[in-house]
């Protein structure tokens, strides 16, 4: 993050004013990805055995991750493509825009891409005067809207048949009825010219084999093999974690990645790519740009704990079954991952001054955990990062509230501190018993107001010492 | 013979679910066992912990160590999330190598969340209990998640004489309390509330019972708002019935 400090993400803010169609759509989407996982994962008599296998590799590959992207770049240099290191987002900015100038290109065309969203590549476009074009349905829809995805598979998840139908008629001037396929058609009718008149083509990858050199697409629509085959120009951007070691470790992500994410076995089209055209005679681009993007990943890496956040292989299953996700969407989380993977990743990215509310928008109830494919001890990264925001580590300084901090301090002195405890818990049901009726306290001042305003709170009732007391008189003592 | 056991009775236990405890006792000591009451005990360090205050845990935990002191009586709670605490991760508060790591991995051995205790250490599944209702059972996520606990309690409860047990939708999901979740964000942890709710009022269940009084103050709460008449019951509460619903 070159330059400017990131956005302050208000999770809580939006979370209180959610609105109320998100829900209802991202639970209607969600829930039928997760029941066609449920599915495939109990076909699949060795669905454990596949996840250590993936979480052992990923972590082995990103322990010797210099040896394996030194080895993707000799590999994809040998097969006729260039590689381009970028530090941060806006060196894989201006290697991708060089890329653009130096081809001519007024208009590109894009397949869906996270590593492109996380470094603001459209905005980039826009000011240097190309035009960049979604081919995704999802991501066509969103860039429409003017937003960024609020899933990392389904970028328009949040949105209904009707509210798209409706962004079509206001934007294209056409007449869309609220019927998927009619939608999807309007969208393939505008995008086909799309494809055949754009000089360039950016893509992103799920994966970089580094045995081959090879790029590997992972698609739904086929917009995918259009955008990298039809342009002349081929530019991926793509995070260095990507990188895989060989194909037979390829393999074993690639069963669990469509699995995990749609439910399906393979996605409709998984595509390897493997340099430009040799020659004019065969398809494909005559060039084929790698922009490898760092962008604060070594960082993560340094950190023990939290390097196992890298592993992730972009499935979206955690938001699918994250209960908090499924209530507020993607856009509470403020930048272009969301859910618990998003919790986790966007405040190590941005740092936690900037994304300090998002590890505490978790319950910690360990779902995603449950069904992460590379077995992302998620729930213990989020408490590493709440570490890190309430005391501070070696990457951060503290970035609580002063007045969280101090709270806490108070916490810890009246809950270690014996008479004192049994003190509060003697006081307590007399202070509130002007505010309780039938056990149940409605109203508390500021600020356990938190509770009581969503959920009457049960009335403090104690006693159990003196009834412990009463109960063992005359037992000799232990 | 009798075999002794120590009571973890817990912060949230003592201050909101006096009888449970009570009752809790009065099972064990139907099994023969002799109770025992650490007095020093206060809080295991759980909402510290979880807020990200390590440095402040480990003053909370520091002194529920020495309130138990070292020995091998086994300790037992009626808490899987703070059964969760000490066992897993009082260790990581502690450096490896000094006299409370020792401490502290001798606890985590030796600490039990009710059910498990019953079911697991000591293979017994029927208390003797009566509670002619329909129940649904809700799978609080560390007790679950954190403990690995899957069937124990619904063992205990498919023993009760006379009671319908009625499967809850979404059984494992969270019921958004979630420790400090639930005032971090209200309004999200009152949208899983009031789901799990709907579902609990969906069985047609005279009572939702679960295994952590976190979860136990929150489903309540949301039930009462709805103006519902389903009990949120204690494991407990249900085991030491031995008839009507009160």
């Amino acid at each position: 993050m070159s330059g400017e400090a990131p956005k302050y993400i208000e999770f809580g803010a939006y979370s209180r004013h959610v609105p109320p169609t998100i829900p209802v759509a991202v639970q209607q989407a969600t829930g039928r990805f997760l029941g066609t996982r449920a599915a495939r994962v109990a076909e699949m008599e060795n669905w454990e055995a596949l996840r250590q296998a993936a979480s052992d590799l990923r972590l082995h590959t990103l322990a010797h991750l210099d040896v394996y992207l030194e080895r993707l770049e000799q590999q994809v240099t040998a097969a006729g493509g260039r590689v381009y290191w970028a530090r941060d987002a806006a060196e894989a900015r201006a290697h991708v825009l060089g890329i653009a100038r130096g081809c001519g290109a007024r208009t590109v065309v894009k397949v869906k891409s996270m590593a492109t969203e996380e470094i603001g590549l459209n905005h980039a476009f826009e000011q240097a005067g190309i035009q960049p074009f979604e081919t995704d349905l999802g991501e066509y829809i969103i860039q429409l809207a003017g937003t960024g995805p609020s899933h990392i598979i389904v970028p328009a998840v949040h949105l209904k048949k009707e509210e798209i139908a409706a962004l079509f008629r206001e934007k294209l001037g056409v007449d869309a009825p609220a019927d998927p396929v009619a939608l999807t058609a309007i969208a393939r009718a505008a995008l086909r010219e799309r494809f055949l008149a754009a000089k360039m083509g950016v893509s992103g990858a799920n994966f970089l084999v580094a045995e081959t050199g090879t790029l590997v697409v992972v698609t739904n629509e086929g917009n995918g093999r259009m955008c990298t085959t039809v342009p002349e120009v081929h530019v991926a951007v793509v995070g260095i974690d990507k990188v895989v070691p060989d194909w037979e470790s390829l393999t074993v992500l690639l069963k669990l990645l469509a699995r995990s994410a749609t439910g399906q076995k393979l996605s409709t089209y998984t595509s390897f790519i493997t340099g430009p055209r040799r020659s004019d005679g065969e398809g494909g681009p005559k060039e084929l740009h790698l922009v490898l993007l760092d962008n604060g990943r070594s960082r993560i890496l340094a950190d023990e704990v939290a390097r196992e956040t890298l592993k992730c292989i972009r499935c979206g299953c955690c938001l699918n079954v994250c209960p908090v996700y499924k209530n507020v969407g993607g856009f509470a989380y403020g930048w272009f991952i969301s859910g618990p993977i998003g919790a986790i990743f966007t405040p190590q990215m941005l740092g936690t001054r900037a994304g300090r509310e998002l590890p505490y928008a978790s319950t910690l109830c360990g779902a995603c955990v449950d069904v992460c494919p590379v077995k992302i001890p998620i729930t213990k990264i989020l408490l590493h990062l709440r570490r890190r925001i309430a005391q501070g580590d070696r990457v951060a300084p503290p970035s609580a509230p002063l007045a969280t901090r101090v709270a806490a301090r108070l916490a810890r002195w009246s809950l270690a501190t014996g008479w004192l405890y049994r003190l509060g818990a003697r006081v307590t049901p007399i202070l509130e018993a002007p505010l309780a009726r039938d056990g149940w306290i409605r109203w508390l001042p500021a600020p356990l107001n938190r509770w009581t305003q969503v959920r009457p709170m049960p009335a403090f009732r104690g006693g159990f010492r003196a009834w412990w007391a009463a109960h063992t008189k005359g037992r000799s003592t232990p | 013979m009798q075999r002794p056991v120590q009571l973890f009775v817990t912060c949230l236990g003592e201050q909101f679910y006096p009888n449970v405890l009570q009752q809790m006792v009065a099972i064990l000591e139907r099994l023969g066992f002799t109770v025992e009451f650490p007095a020093a005990q206060t809080c295991c360090g759980q909402p510290l912990y979880n807020g990200g205050f390590q440095d402040q845990a480990r003053g909370v935990a520091r002194g529920f160590l020495h309130a138990f002191g070292e020995g091998d009586t086994p300790i037992v709670s009626p808490s899987g999330s703070c059964v969760d605490m000490v066992r897993h991760h009082f260790l990581e508060l502690f450096p490896p190598g000094s006299a409370e790591h020792e401490l502290a991995r001798g606890m985590a051995g030796r600490t039990f969340e009710f059910s498990e205790y019953l079911v697991r250490k000591l293979g017994i599944t029927d208390v003797g209990a009566r509670f002619p209702h329909q129940v649904a059972y809700h799978a609080s996520c560390h007790h679950l998640r954190g403990l690995g606990l899957a069937t124990e309690a619904k063992q205990l409860l498919a023993a009760v004489k006379d009671i319908e047990l009625v499967p809850l939708p979404e059984e494992e999901t969270c019921c958004g309390f979630g420790g400090v979740f639930s005032v971090v964000y209200p309004e999200v942890s009152r949208a899983m509330m009031q789901a799990k709710v709907r579902n609990i009022i969906g069985t047609g269940a005279a009572a939702v019972v679960a295994c952590d009084a976190g979860c136990l103050m929150n489903i309540a709460g949301g039930l009462r708002q709805a103006g519902s008449q389903v009990r949120a019951m204690h494991l407990i509460e249900v085991l030491a019935s031995q008839g009507s619903a009160r």
